[in-house]
């Protein structure tokens, strides 16, 4: 029984030490993905894109703190520091540069409520300018008791 | 909302576009720096041993600001030549000022130590000091004069001819 209880916890241990690095792990940089989100600061294009001396240098930097087994956000961090925040080609989502993403999303926002109130105050007044007209909800009206005897005359007089 | 006040909003709304349309178009426009205009004088890191240092630092001495990068391939054959002017002029009133701009700072000190440069060097990895002096590129020079104004520019490298010629003659006491 304890044999047993001793060979199942070594079993556990065993399996607890070969899931531990891979639930510890850092998702491994992608050196392609990182090159699509920074800039050359000298040509002001896509790192990706970009084939000066200058951008040589900086792949092989981002190159280099991949191959060492830093984190995305770690390589990133570290061109800031080298480049300033301008590298970057989307802004960090925090203090000021917060406003890059708010911003559109305010807009539309408002631009979508100043669209709604538009539409609402547009079929109010037509509704109104119908009403104001004829008195009464707009829509087709059947003629009146005196019209429907105006037009069987007409009519009867018509008929051959 | 009356007609009026809505056509004050739109009215209001199109000047305030214009106006960042112009504010940008100055912007963009106004970056060169001229022979005679103060030179900007923002703090930078040192490239070496921390801290920061300024150009105001240097007020009293003739400045020669050199623009640099390490991946520059002029910037390779025109270090010597500034290594040997401040060897020969370097001192109290006069010294090279070198600024590694859009820089890997490691390449940068690689740079330093593989040209053996003794002048002070700064860091301006940003590119903004660069941007403030109205470079398009590296290398650029500017002489700046005692107090703190731009007496030559030199859009591209300098040669030993240069800075016997043109640079030397306007220090005091140039020894020969």
């Amino acid at each position: 029984m304890i044999r047993r209880a001793l060979t199942s916890l070594a079993a556990l241990a065993a399996l607890a030490a070969l899931a531990s690095p891979a639930l510890g792990a850092q998702p491994q940089a992608s050196v392609a993905e990182i090159e699509s989100e920074v800039m050359c600061p000298v040509c002001g294009t896509l790192l990706e894109l970009a084939e000066s001396p200058q951008a040589l240098r900086e792949k092989a930097f981002v190159k280099r703190l991949a191959a060492e087994g830093r984190t995305k956000g770690q390589i990133k961090d570290a061109l800031v520091a080298e480049y300033g925040e301008a590298v970057l080609a989307l802004p960090q989502g925090s203090g000021f540069n917060l406003s890059a993403y708010l911003v559109p999303v305010i807009a539309f926002l408002l631009a979508a409520a100043a669209l709604t109130l538009g539409v609402l105050r547009w079929r109010r007044s037509g509704r109104g300018g119908a009403e104001g007209e004829n008195g009464d909800a707009a829509g087709p009206r059947g003629p009146s008791p005196e019209e429907g005897e105006r037009l069987d005359a007409d009519l009867a007089r018509y008929d051959l | 909302m009356s007609v009026s006040v809505r056509s004050s909003i739109a009215v209001l709304a199109v000047l305030a576009v214009l106006g960042l349309l112009v504010y940008g178009l100055l912007i963009k426009g106004s970056s060169g720096l001229a022979v005679g205009e103060p030179a900007p004088t923002s703090p930078l890191p040192r490239l070496e041993g921390g801290g920061e240092e300024s150009l105001s630092a240097f007020r009293g001495r003739w400045v020669l600001v050199n623009f640099w990068a390490s991946w520059c391939v002029p910037c390779k054959a025109e270090a010597p030549e500034l290594e040997r002017f401040q060897h020969r002029h370097g001192g109290a009133a006069f010294t090279v000022l070198g600024i590694d701009s859009r820089d890997l700072s490691g390449d940068g000190r690689e740079f330093v130590r593989r040209y053996g440069l003794s002048y002070p060097q700064l860091r301006d990895g940003d590119g903004e000091a660069a941007h403030a002096y109205g470079t398009s590129g590296v290398p650029e020079n500017f002489l700046v004069d005692p107090r703190g104004r731009v007496r030559l520019l030199v859009r591209g490298p300098v040669t030993g001819e240069y800075l016997r010629e043109s640079v030397a003659p306007l220090l005091p006491a140039s020894p020969s």
